[in-house]
């Protein structure tokens, strides 16, 4: 196990292959950075503009959510195979937190 | 570094386990320590019992009677029932689905400590001016106008063991998703593994709202915050929510791997594999989902609303579906089974009618106009200890005489289990079946004694007379403990002879890395096919032998849980002594001084080398 260091000499191919990958992976980062950044430009510019806050605190918190997908999909790789448990136990919390609020919104506290 | 008997002083054997990762020790300390906190819960409980023992008693006062409800209240569910749970698993998991050890046993340790020092912490009230008063709810309205520092120590000791219960969660849900053998899948995971798995989904679900609450109980408390005072704006129904969001997961954390080890219990001694095994599996996780959509019926009566009142009333009772399908595959496995009557079983099957009794009563209460009438009644202690000790208390006897072989490699007395099993049944029964008359007959809950002739009298005495059966039962199990231990009888691999799942299958007793070679599953109930096919060595093997890679042991999870228990002696005295923020300082520079070693010293751990697995020491240093 330890012992026996196993080499592997990529052939051209599989460089090839990985280095596309790898472009492709940088590609979607740095777009997705870009969303980012405009999403948050969005945000500032309506605070700013001075709409009412009817509009504006429903649509940052949208614009929030959109963020934390792709923070979660594209700089935390959710997207990529093997997080199929963590997007399950994500997904039932987030479902629970909701089921929750949704009960002290509507049948709790009236 | 072995985990096999040499001859050490007592000094470097106490050294081994405040150091150790290993999750076996872990295991045995849970279990220490959870019964200790176990006896101290129910001197408590005998004190409540001698106090309502007649009318117009004044053995204790009412005072001192509010802190013994209170510590007997927590201590039983946060310092006994769930480390000891803890103890099974990390006896039980690891080897049930083929791992050397948990995902993270530093982190194991880490858990261990910090539900140490919360216990002890909570525990210190006793000796420092009065123990918590407001009932093990802690409801705000009530807990932010308590005297003295009872309720401190509550937040903070909970705090404390809360984040340890909340790491050793996490723990055992890696370990379970990342840490099963070659062929172990999540279909052939035993029956205590997937509730563990489970409860471990709630534990972090359900503990954060607690750490919330609490957080907000300490800033009212002691830094002069007002979340729960309505004067200045604050809301004290808010407590009473996230207690609760928290509160009803926590008792199907509880329940689930109970229901786990009567699981692995009825397969094993019915010698029958485990009935309608898929079934058990969906109605767990969904007992587990539904735990979080029924809180507020605990709150019926704070004025909701008849919506959300019969919403959750009806959300309520879906529970009894998932539960029921449990009842009938239980008795469906024992069904036409060659059943044998061992200890455990005993419990096993002691506790369907009791637990079912308990459920029952459930439903009942779940009718929210009925709740208006109990609540808050003797008939609601009879209906949760019917659920906590008929369910969650006969498990853990269960599974200290079940799994006590695999643990310590020698076997407990089965005529003196049989006694305790018996002593502790009846007494159960005569303690609290009457309760539920007493709260018909209008026997208000938490009150520390009642006038005579309102017909309370009779039925009182008689509970506090079945109370003293069920001490008397844990007296034989606490001889019969020593006994066992005094003996020494080492009884070796599978003792119960009917071993189904693959912990029994590892010689005994277990070496200190688990599995020589990891095993091959080949499906559920391991060990049973093995045996059924002839194979000696009781596994089939996934590996060759190879260097086995082994955590090292550490003192800083000791240390680092030592600096929050000394950190929470200066929250609780800020504002009072001068020296309150230096110790909070001071605890928190020690916690954040043992992280910062563990972040930036590399510990790599060590290898045991084939060449050492091979010779006939088996890895033996």
């Amino acid at each position: 196990m330890a012992h026996d260091v196993h080499t592997h000499v990529k052939s051209n191919i599989e460089f090839e292959y990985a280095r596309r990958r790898a472009a492709n992976e940088m590609r979607g980062q740095v777009t997705t950075f870009a969303i980012m950044i405009f999403l948050t430009l969005i945000a500032f510019t309506m605070v700013l503009a001075g709409f009412s806050a009817y509009l504006v605190i429903p649509f940052i918190l949208l614009l929030a959510a959109i963020q934390v997908v792709l923070q979660l999909y594209y700089f935390m790789h959710m997207s990529h195979k093997g997080h199929e448990t963590a997007s399950l136990f994500l997904y039932s919390g987030a479902l629970i937190a909701a089921i929750t609020v949704l009960t002290f919104l509507t049948i709790v506290w009236w | 570094m072995s985990s096999i008997a040499q001859k050490k002083g007592f000094g470097a054997t106490l050294w081994d386990y405040l150091t150790t990762v290993d999750h076996k020790k872990i295991a045995i300390l849970y279990l220490i320590t959870g019964g200790f906190f176990f006896i101290v819960g129910g001197i408590e409980a005998m004190l409540i019992r001698i106090q309502l023992l007649k009318p117009d008693n004044d053995f204790v006062a009412a005072g001192l009677y509010n802190e013994i409800i209170t510590m007997h209240g927590t201590t039983m569910i946060f310092l006994a029932a769930m480390p000891l749970l803890f103890g099974f698993m990390n006896a039980a998991v690891p080897l049930q689905i083929g791992a050397r050890d948990v995902a993270f046993p530093f982190l194991n340790s880490l858990g261990f400590w910090m539900f140490f020092f919360g216990g002890i912490f909570l525990n210190l009230s006793w000796f420092l001016g009065g123990a918590p008063d407001a009932g093990w709810t802690s409801y705000a309205s009530l807990a932010i106008s308590s005297p003295g520092h009872g309720i401190d120590f509550y937040a903070l000791g909970l705090q404390i063991s809360g984040g340890g219960t909340l790491i050793a969660g996490i723990n055992f849900l890696v370990t379970i998703i990342n840490m099963r053998a070659p062929g172990m899948t999540y279909m052939r995971m035993p029956l205590f593994t997937w509730t563990t798995f489970v409860a471990s989904a709630l534990i972090l679900f359900a503990f954060p709202p607690l750490t919330v609450g609490l957080f907000l109980m300490i800033f009212d408390r002691m830094f002069g915050a007002n979340f729960f005072d309505h004067t200045m704006g604050g809301n004290t129904i808010i407590w009473e929510h996230l207690f609760w969001i928290f509160g009803h997961p926590e008792v199907y954390i509880l329940i689930l791997p109970a229901f786990g080890i009567f699981s692995e219990i009825f397969s094993t001694f019915s010698r029958k594999r485990l009935f309608g095994y898929s079934a058990m599996v969906f109605a767990t996780v969904l007992i587990g989902f539904l735990g979080f959509m029924v809180w507020a019926h605990h709150m019926f009566t704070t004025g909701m609303g008849a919506t959300a009142n019969a919403i959750f009333a009806v959300a309520t009772m879906a529970i009894a579906v998932p539960t029921g399908v449990k009842i009938f595959n239980w008795l469906l496995t024992m069904w036409g089974g060659s059943i044998k009557f061992t200890t455990p079983m005993l419990y096993a099957v002691g506790f369907i009618p009791s637990f079912v009794a308990g459920g029952v009563t459930g439903v009942m209460q779940a009718s929210a106009p009925l709740d208006y009438q109990l609540h808050d009644s003797y008939f609601i202690v009879a209906h949760f200890h019917y659920v906590i000790v008929g369910g969650v208390v006969l498990g853990l006897l269960a599974g200290l005489h079940y799994y006590w072989p695999l643990m310590f490699n020698t076997m407990l007395n089965e005529a003196m289990g049989k006694i305790t099993f018996w002593l502790f049944f009846l007494g159960f029964h005569l303690t609290f079946f009457i309760q539920h008359f007493l709260g018909l007959l209008g026997m208000p809950r938490r009150v520390f004694t009642y006038g005579e002739d309102q017909g309370w009298d009779l039925f009182n005495a008689i509970s506090s007379y079945g109370a003293i059966f069920m001490a008397a039962g844990v007296i034989v199990l606490v001889v019969n403990i020593v006994m066992t231990i005094a003996k020494n009888v080492p009884v070796g691999r599978d003792p119960w002879g009917d071993g189904r799942t693959l912990e029994w299958a590892i010689p005994q007793p277990v070496p200190f890395y688990n599995f020589k070679q990891i095993p091959l599953v080949r499906g559920l109930d391991t060990y049973w096919i093995e045996k059924q096919e002839g194979n000696v060595e009781g596994m089939t093997y996934a590996e060759p032998i190879g260097d086995i890679h082994m955590p090292n042991n550490s003192i800083i999870p000791f240390i680092m849980s030592l600096g929050l228990f000394v950190g929470a002696f200066g929250a609780l005295y800020n504002g009072e002594q001068p020296w309150a923020i230096p110790v909070l300082g001071l605890g928190l520079i020690i916690t954040f001084a043992a992280m910062a070693t563990r972040s930036l010293k590399d510990d790599l751990g060590y290898h045991i080398h084939k060449e050492d697995l091979l010779n006939e020491k088996g890895g033996k240093h």
